[in-house]
This record gives structure tokens, sequence and C-alpha cells, in this order.
């Protein structure tokens, strides 16, 4: 691959228009999934994303040359690349799909992001996606393109440090042990976790300025790109509800009502 | 507040409809073939975002801070600040003055979402937006627009300065006096009541350069803190306690005479048309009260349980809480049509007066069930849910009394019928 020009960022941002964090969900009649009669709007980590652009830009100045949002979905998903317009972001691209179809799953995801990365002019150094979708949860678009792309990866990032000049990146993950750093080369797939930045509200200039911004509109046929699933959901079910629990007066009730619930390991 | 026009104001230009076609469209939706007919709720993809954002903006940054700035009596900088920074002071003025060059339905629905969660928030910015800013769009010069309109859009606050201790609804008869001297106005007098003033710094000044001509002298001056203005007397309030409400005092207030907005003895006039738009802006925080008074009670109904059921699904509660919804409708669709007709160059002085009064009624009707159906726990103060009960008593009262407002539609209705 031709490396971009000396010291100047392209960023890829993929966004995805999922169930509002804020809403009580409830199955559906049929037990295939959720109501999704709700209202949506972008997956909070990929707000981060976006966000984490905008801030290297502030940070970096001129040496971000671009910020791209992408979406995958049907024509409503257009409102989700506005908002991310209205953040900072400088184009977007929708790649739509009818409103019947079935929501992508990441390798798909993964193989129509590997699709539109090839087709740009210019090389993308940077691709900044949420670590998961609050919908499905499935925590696996970022990693799947960066093996589709041989390209280094950073998951669960809460800080992220670009050196331009070195084309580097230093990138701090929140793993389970407590936090690692990683530098890794350019070019990068980056997974936001929740601490990496409190994303901004769109101001009402940056909206209206939104409206003159760039949405290329794709297809999967234009992408050469299968989004059919490979899963089928069976069954979506409610959790079993809470039951109430009991209150005791000793450390010995306690134990005695453990050993009684079948806890093994406590001796009563 | 002031006394009606004799005769009802001008429309600005000829409506391109048949009288009995009505359109209720942005002109953004209007197609080659004729008007779009669209429902009332019909709004662009912008008006829209700004909708999401406001909320976010208010329920994130306002809604913490609420409680502390009513009982402190106190507007927190930050959130004035907070405001600036969302572009939410400049909604209508043009790019090149630092604003958002946006509809005018979208500073109603910043109103309306800002009165969601505070009512005094609101009124801050909706002064400053459809009285202060729309006062230099419309009738200040090129280089008074200049000058002002940047400050105001990027962390100037606005106050207009109209009522006096003994003029309100009969505004005209102010007597705050302005006497020419060389190239400079001198300012004496008082006014009362007046919105924003403890944190404003741009001062819209109505006085009489000539009584002998009776309103036909009063003129307004734009003037600045600094220029020597006193504020005095803060009000402690029953409602809106956080946005503040002083008597300003002029004594010899020098203001140069490039300071004048609107032409000299025109002040009135400016005031009129002034106060029409700014109607709909108070119809607009009164609807948002309403709305979030309604928003906060009615859920507690749903989950509070007596006598082995949810209480809002008592058939007398469940009625209750329909008709608070229809008064809100109600109100939404006087308030947002008023807003389009104003966009669309039509008359909108009767629809105007007739949303500020039915969103005024139903703030206070809705506000007061909710504490009732809440209870006790919507009467202590910690739920908030009283403040938007003593926050709309005001409605009534500012930017035109109810009794103004039926004088005004009733005078229309004389015309059309008699």
């Amino acid at each position: 691959m031709r490396p971009s020009s000396a010291c100047l960022l392209n960023i890829l941002v993929p966004v995805k228009r999922a169930v509002d964090y804020a809403v009580k969900i409830r199955v559906n009649p049929q037990q295939t999934g959720i109501d999704l009669n709700v209202k949506h709007s972008m997956n909070p980590f990929d707000e981060i994303a976006v966000e984490e652009a905008v801030r290297l830009r502030e940070r970096l100045k001129e040496k971000v040359k671009s910020i791209k949002v992408v979406t995958i979905g049907p024509a409503k998903s257009a409102e989700t690349l506005r908002t991310a317009l209205a953040m900072g972001a400088d184009s977007a691209i929708h790649i739509e799909i009818p409103d019947s179809a079935p929501s992508p799953e990441p390798l798909g995801v993964a193989k129509a992001l590997r699709a539109v990365i090839d087709r740009q002019s210019e090389d993308v150094d940077l691709v900044i996606l949420g670590k998961q979708a609050i919908d499905d949860d499935s925590g696996q678009t970022g990693q799947m393109l960066a093996g589709l792309m041989g390209w280094a990866q950073a998951t669960f990032a809460s800080k992220l440090e670009i050196d331009t000049e070195k084309k580097v990146a230093n990138v701090t993950r929140e793993i389970d042990g407590g936090l690692e750093v990683l530098r890794c080369k350019l070019p990068l797939i980056v997974t936001t976790d929740l601490r990496l930045n409190e994303p901004r509200y769109a101001s009402l200039p940056n909206i209206m300025k939104a409206k003159k911004k760039p949405i290329e509109k794709l297809s999967a046929e234009d992408l050469g790109v299968d989004l059919r699933p490979r899963l089928e959901t069976l069954k979506v079910t409610e959790p079993p509800k809470r039951v109430g629990g009991g209150k005791v007066d000793t450390v010995d009730e306690l134990v005695a009502k453990l050993a009684e619930a079948g806890i093994t390991g406590v001796k009563a | 507040m002031l006394r009606p026009a004799l005769r009802a104001v001008k429309p600005l230009r000829a409506s391109a409809v048949a009288p009995r076609a009505r359109t209720f469209t942005s002109t953004r939706h209007v197609r080659n073939e004729g008007p779009s007919l669209n429902s009332l709720d019909t709004f662009s993809d912008e008006e829209q975002m700004l909708r999401e954002s406001v909320q976010r903006f208010a329920t994130d940054i306002v809604g913490p801070k609420v409680r502390e700035m009513d009982e402190k009596e106190q507007m927190d900088p930050t959130v004035v600040k907070g405001l600036f920074e969302q572009g939410l002071m400049g909604i209508e003025t043009s790019a090149e003055h630092g604003g958002a060059e946006s509809s005018f339905t979208s500073a109603i629905i910043a109103i309306e979402e800002l009165a969601k969660v505070d009512p005094s928030v609101s009124v801050m910015c909706d002064v400053h937006n459809t009285l202060v800013n729309t006062i230099f769009r419309k009738y200040a010069t090129k280089e008074q627009q200049d000058k002002w309109l940047p400050q105001l859009s990027e962390n100037k606050l606005g106050s207009f300065c109209l009522s006096e201790s003994a003029s309100g609804s009969d505004a005209f008869a102010l007597q705050t006096r302005a006497k020419k001297d060389g190239d400079h106005w001198i300012i004496n007098g008082s006014k009362m009541w007046i919105t924003n003033s403890y944190e404003a710094e741009i001062f819209l000044i109505f006085a009489n350069i000539d009584p002998s001509k009776g309103y036909k002298g009063i003129t307004c001056f734009v003037a600045t803190k600094d220029m020597g203005i006193q504020i005095a007397k803060k009000e402690q309030k029953l409602g809106i306690r956080a946005s503040s409400t002083c008597t300003l005092n002029f004594d010899d207030l020098k203001v140069p005479a490039a300071n004048v907005i609107g032409g000299e003895g025109l002040g009135y006039k400016l005031a009129i048309e002034i106060l029409n738009e700014g109607r709909i802006g108070i119809a607009a925080q009164m609807l948002g009260l309403a709305q979030g008074a309604f928003n906060a009670a009615v859920p507690y109904t749903y989950s509070r349980s007596q006598f082995g059921q949810p209480v809002g699904t008592f058939q007398g509660m469940a009625f209750q809480i329909a008709q608070a919804a229809i008064d809100i409708e109600t109100a939404r669709l006087l308030t947002y049509n008023a807003a389009r007709r104003k966009e669309e160059g039509k008359s909108f002085t009767k629809e105007a007066a007739m949303a500020k009064y039915w969103s005024s009624v139903i703030a206070q009707r809705v506000s007061g069930q909710a504490i009732e159906w809440t209870g006790g726990v919507g009467f202590t103060r910690e739920t908030g849910i009283e403040k938007f009960w003593r926050d709309s008593k005001i409605g009534a009262i500012y930017e035109g009394t109810s009794n103004i407002q039926l004088q005004t539609i009733a005078k229309f209705i004389q015309k059309e019928y008699s």
C-alpha cells in the first residue's frame, strides 16, 4: 500500500443507529427479538468514537486531513450520519439497505468497511469504532476488520495519542487487570471504551453547517459485499423476574441459608 | 403590559395561498405544484436535530442545577455559558454575525425544550432571542448590527427594558426621559420587572425623547452596563426564581446618539411588533412547562400503587391525565401554528395572543394537577414538580397579561364580524 502523504491523517469512523440507551426494552410477542418501535439514536460507544476523531483534530489541527463517517442501515440511518456531521465529521457514506433487510452481522459489516476503505482515493490511517453496539453487544466488528485488513488493533481504548511524524499511536487500554499501554504502527484500528471521552452536544451552528456536508450513498452491491446473516436467532426471552430476598440477623444464619440454597463449599 | 394596537399589524407580504387553503409547513417543504399540506407537527431535519440536542443539553447540563438555582434564586453562570456555547443565543442571527441562521420555529423549539427542564432558563433564552436579537436584526442599521449582534451571539446577555413601576400594561405611559445633549442622549428614569437584568451586559431601553408627542416620542436606545446602569432591587418571586428580575435606575445615563435603534420617536412601533413575536416565545415556554410537569408526574402514577393497582390506572385519574394531554396538545398546535404563520409572512397577532393566553392557562392547570397526581411527594420541593406550578403563574402576567391578550383577540373578532 502506498503510504499516505507525510503526517496527514485520514480518519474513518463507522457508526451504528441502535435502540436508544434510555429506552425500556420489551421482547416482541413472537419472541424473535425486541420491540423496535422505539426511539433510536447513535450507539453511545460510536458517539465516543466520533468525539475522539473531532478531538484529535482539535489537538493535531491541520494534521487531521479528513474525518469520514460511515453507516450501514435503512434510510433512517441517515439521521445518525447527520448527527455525526453536526459533531464535526467532514463527510459521510451511507450504505443503504432495505427497511425489511435483517440487521447486518459484524462479519458482514467488517467486510463492507474493508470495501469502503479500499475504495477511498486516499489511504485511511485510522479507523475508530465503538467497542460494541448496545443492541447486540457483539464487540467483534473492530477486531474482525483488523484481521481482514491485516492492520494493528488496540481495543477498549481509554486514551489515544498519535504521533503523526513517526506514524505511531500510543493507546491505553482498559483490561481486566488494569490499564495496558500499547504502541501501534499506523494504519490502526481502535475501538472506544466508555472513559475515552464525553461526547459533545451538537450545537445549533454545527447542526446548520452539517446540512452542507456531503453524504455519499452506496449499496452492498456497489461494494461487492454479501450482507446476508449467517446466524439465526431462535428465541429471545426476558430474564427471569427477580424474586425478593430475605434478611438475616447473624452470620451463622446467613451461612445456614446459603447451605440450604445449595451453595457448596459452605459448611453449615 | 401593552396597550393593544389600534389597528392590526400589517402582514409583511401577501400570502400566496388562497384564503381557504391553509399551509402548515415550513417554507422548506414547498413543492413546485403548490404548497404541501402537512400536519402541524412537521419539522425540518435540522429542527428535529436541534430539538434532540437541546433536550439532551437541558437534561444533562441544566437539570442537575435546577433545584439549587431555584432555592438560591440565582442563575448559574455555567448554564448561561452553556447556552452560548450551544449556539442557542443567536438562533435566528445570521452566520455573518455569529449566529446559527435558523428558523423562528427553531427558536421556539429551543425555548420549549429548555422549559421542560427549567422555565427560568427558558425565559432567559426567549427574551435574548425573540426580543433583544430580533430588535437588532429587524430595526438596527448595518453598523449597529455589525457592532452588537456578534456580541449577543457570542457571550453577552441582553435585556429588554420597557416596563416601569407606573407603566405595565399601559406601556406607553412610561416616564423615563431622554434629553439630547450634543451627540449624546442623557437618560433619566427607572425601569422595573426587567428580566435577565442581573446577568445582562447589553440593555435595550425605551425612553421618551419628547413627552409632548405622547407615545410618538418613545425611542429605543441600546446601552451597556458599564455606561452606568444601576441594578437596584432584585425581586424575590413566587416562581422562575432563578431568572433575575430587577429594578434599574438611570441617573444621567449618557448614551451615544449612534445608539438609537429604529429611529427617533419610533420606539412604540418597534415595541408593539416585537412583543407580538415574543408572545409566541412565552407560549412555547408555558407549553414546555406543562409538558415538563406532565412528564415528571405521569410515570410516577403508573408505578405508585394503592389498593393493589397503579394510581394512574384508576379511571378518575386516567381521565384527568387524558384531559391534561389534550390541554397540552391544544397549546402545542396553537403555538407552532402561530410560529409557522409568522415564518410564512402571514398575519399572526391574533394567533400569537391566543397561543400565549392559552398556554399560560393550561400550564397552570396541568402543573397544578401534576402536584395532586403525585400527592405528598409532589408537594415537597425535592422532586421539582411543585416548581412547575409556581413557575406557571407568571405566564398569565408578563409579556401581555391574559386580559390584554383577550382584549387583542376580541378586537380582531369585532373587526371581522361587525
